[in-house]
């Protein structure tokens, strides 16, 4: 299986994208899938002794989904396959803790019993990280989904790990704030989960990443400690900043449980341009032009090419905004306080674009309804790829000078092999490129009829090593997960790994959190 | 024929998409800091009436008009950008006293006749006030025959076809120009404004009038007593089965 990541579409039980998703029970064991991983016989097997301290601990209600002494396959099924319908595991046990200090006794005990853990949040990943791969319990976050308290001066707010992404931003639009994160499934991930895969998204550019924007956490070490850091401070220089080891570390060291986050204020004026460009120099020519003359009130580049925009008007028969095709487009946003000073900035950017012929052609919202339709040029983009059977995708950063050059050279490889073509015969339909253009992240896309071996031994290692050879990363902002595993090396050094390695063994000395993972 | 000049009155209202909100002496909307754009079927004739420029039916001149509060200037100009020759602002501050529906059809009675327009098409309502009345008033104040909800236009020689939504189906009228027709949804899909007609659009004439200039005296004959909310929708209930939905029915009063 090639580890490419396939969001946002899911497949459904033949492996294609046209039914509805697949029954979790169809779908492969990781155990099968990857032979070569092997249960580790350190870990104990779950007993009725155990079940009975968590049913004491946590009630025998909904909070214990017990698939040891009863079948309860049908409720546990859910928590251990992934959302892409890729990963399933052999859990028989889910805890849903409803506080710091259940999953504190829940993890001091799995680790004096050595009882392996996978901690879970919305279950939206997209590399296999948040769900077991044999009989791990899964402890869910659901339960806590209480917003602890929101400053409207400081803009701080402080929540449960619990709390789903879109709630949390609900909340704050009411206070006229806005969560720093804005992603896909922002209806189902939860703001724990985020943290702890450092998810990127669309309002990466404007507001930063989460390293920057987290504040605080609350977490549980395996051995029961609580690390209480939730602090609401924006400076605080005292020693290491353990929080960011909990930051991306995607549930390997330890539980988070809580956050704090810095919120900005919610913007009022919003703006969005379109524009049709001769190559990708020009694209980068009006990004340059962009940071210059918007500044501020930039708040998304996104970059899309040709064969992405004619296969949205094929494909999904939709009318794109301008006539005519051009070999790439970018969709800028700006959000600032005030619209006439937007208007005003956004004028001036645009009618130096047109005039130094930087852009060959563009159109600017007049309302709302152009606003989201103009972003579904950019949005409709993953969906529409999967319309005729699978895609390969690689999340990608790179210099952003070197961006596209990897889907040309993909393409050319994928050609030359004669893999490539508008018939039958050809498993791809293409190879196009798109992306968080602001924030130099690719999404380096082949859209297939379907899934075929050729082509992956075409794409793999090809691609990884490309990426390599530009210091760039292999997943910018989908994580590693089970699915990126094998492929760390190519982005972190052997000290790297080994530094990394040194953290896990010492947080997580028994090895019980999240195993047979990225580390 | 001569070419034709073609009015296109256009208004600048809440967006569609965002949800008003009453202020809190319940008075008015509030309007203040909320995104505005043009009425979504005043879209739809400045569409409509490019679209005859196109369609090589001869056109003189497209005018686009509006009265309202200075940033009405905004959607003029996107008016210009979509197509229009040139635009007519009536500065209405938003401390003076509103123009009613007939107050704007008189209003219009008189640009039509400074501009010698012959072809006034013009949305079938504004989406603030709902009133749907100006077109129809304005035929009448001009005693020119007029078509409603339209959602096809076509003209040969002086003669106007115009295809109407009506309740159940269509309608199809015909009549000499001059005349007034109102746009319905149907008639067409508006363009987006292109970035080098934006820019042409800025150097396009923008005439600033007041309503003094058209001699015209229109104070309102209505007043407002109170703008509520509509009652927020009651959750629902679940019930667990038939006999359940029956008797919840039935402690409702519905069965």
């Amino acid at each position: 299986m090639a580890s490419a990541t396939s969001e946002p579409h899911q497949p459904d039980a033949e492996g294609d994208l046209n039914g509805a998703p697949a029954p979790a029970k169809t779908i492969k064991f990781t155990s099968e899938t990857y032979p070569e991983i092997k249960r580790n016989s350190k870990f104990a097997k779950l007993s009725q002794e155990h079940m009975q301290y968590f049913q004491e601990l946590l009630g025998s209600g909904s909070a214990v989904l017990d698939g040891l002494s009863k079948d309860a396959s049908e409720d546990i099924e859910p928590y251990n396959s992934d959302w892409m319908r890729k990963y399933r595991g052999h859990a028989k046990l889910v805890l849903k803790p409803g506080s710091t200090e259940e999953v504190s006794k829940i993890l001091k005990y799995c680790n004096d019993n050595m009882l392996a853990v996978v901690p879970q949040g919305g279950n939206t990943g997209l590399v296999g990280g948040s769900v077991p791969v044999f009989d791990e319990i899964v402890i869910n976050l659901q339960r806590m989904d209480k917003i602890r308290s929101f400053d409207e001066v400081s803009g701080i707010l402080v929540a449960d790990a619990g709390v789903i992404l879109e709630v949390a931003d609900n909340f704050l639009a009411e206070k006229k704030h806005i969560f720093p994160l804005d992603l896909g499934a922002k209806g189902s991930c939860q703001i724990g989960g985020n943290v702890a895969t450092n998810a990127g998204g669309l309002r990466l550019l404007r507001y930063g990443s989460l390293h920057g924007n987290v504040l605080g956490i609350e977490a549980v070490l395996p051995d029961g400690t609580v690390v209480d850091d939730l602090l609401t401070l924006r400076k605080n220089n005292t020693g290491y900043d353990l929080k960011h080891l909990f930051i991306g570390g995607e549930g390997t060291i330890g539980i988070i449980t809580g956050i704090s986050i810095l919120c900005p204020q919610r913007s009022a004026a919003v703006n969005v341009a379109y524009f049709g460009l001769e190559s990708y120099e020009h694209a980068q020519k009006a990004f340059r032009a962009a940071k210059n003359q918007l500044s501020e009130i930039l708040s998304a580049f996104e970059m899309m090419d040709g064969r992405t925009q004619k296969l949205l008007r094929t494909g999904a028969g939709k009318k794109l905004p301008l006539e005519g095709d051009h070999p790439f487009y970018c969709l800028i946003e700006t959000s600032g306080s005030n619209t006439d000073h937007d208007s005003e900035k956004l004028q001036n950017f645009l009618e130096h674009v047109m005039e130094a012929e930087i852009v060959s052609d563009g159109v600017l919202a007049q309302d709302q309804t152009q606003i989201a339709d103009l972003w579904s040029c950019r949005e409709g983009v993953p969906e529409i790829l999967g319309h005729w059977g699978g895609v390969y995708k690689y999340d990608l950063s790179l210099p952003i000078a070197d961006l596209y050059d990897i889907v040309n050279d993909v393409r050319d490889r994928l050609t030359n092999a004669g893999l490539v073509g508008d018939d039958d015969s050809h498993p791809c339909i293409d190879v196009v490129g798109y992306g968080h253009m602001g924030d130099a992240n690719l999404h380096l896309n082949i859209p297939v009829r379907r899934y075929d071996k050729e082509v992956e031994k075409q794409l793999e290692p090809f691609v990884y090593e490309w990426v390599q050879k530009k210091s760039g990363s292999i997943s910018a902002e989908h994580g590693l997960g089970i699915a990126k595993k094998p492929y760390i090396g190519y982005s972190r050094s052997d000290t790297m790994i080994k530094l990394m390695r040194q953290i896990k063994d010492l947080y997580d000395p028994k090895g019980i959190m999240n195993p047979y993972k990225y580390i | 024929m001569s070419g034709l000049r073609i009015l296109v009155p256009v208004k600048r209202v809440i967006d569609y998409a965002v949800k008003p909100r009453v202020n809190r002496a319940q008075t008015a909307v509030e309007t203040a800091s909320v995104k505005h754009s043009m009425n979504p079927f005043d879209e739809l004739s400045i569409e409509e009436a490019v679209r005859l420029r196109e369609r090589k039916v001869p056109v003189a001149e497209i005018v686009a008009f509006s009265a309202g509060p200075p940033k009405s200037q905004d959607i003029l100009r996107t008016a210009m950008a979509i197509g229009a020759d040139r635009g007519i602002h009536v500065v209405v501050e938003e401390k003076d006293p509103q123009l009613e529906p007939l107050g704007v059809a008189k209003l219009l009675k008189k640009v039509v006749e400074s501009e010698k327009s012959d072809l006034v098409i013009l949305g079938k309502q504004s989406i603030d006030d709902d009133a749907g009345q100006t077109g129809q008033m304005l035929a009448g104040l001009l005693n020119w025959p007029q078509a409603t909800q339209a959602s096809k236009v076509e003209i040969a020689n002086n003669t106007v076809t115009v295809t109407k939504e009506v309740d159940g189906g269509v309608e199809t009228v015909k009549a000499k120009l001059p005349m007034v027709i109102t746009t319905d949804l149907r008639l067409n899909e508006p363009r987006y404004a292109s970035l080098p007609n934006i820019m042409k659009a800025k150097k396009k004439k923008l005439d600033k009038k007041t309503l003094a200039d058209y001699d015209l005296d229109a104070p309102p004959r209505l007043k407002i007593i109170k703008v509520t909310e509509p009652p927020p929708r009651k959750g629902g209930v679940k019930v667990d089965d038939v006999d359940g939905m029956i008797s919840k029915l039935k402690e409702l009063g519905a069965l």
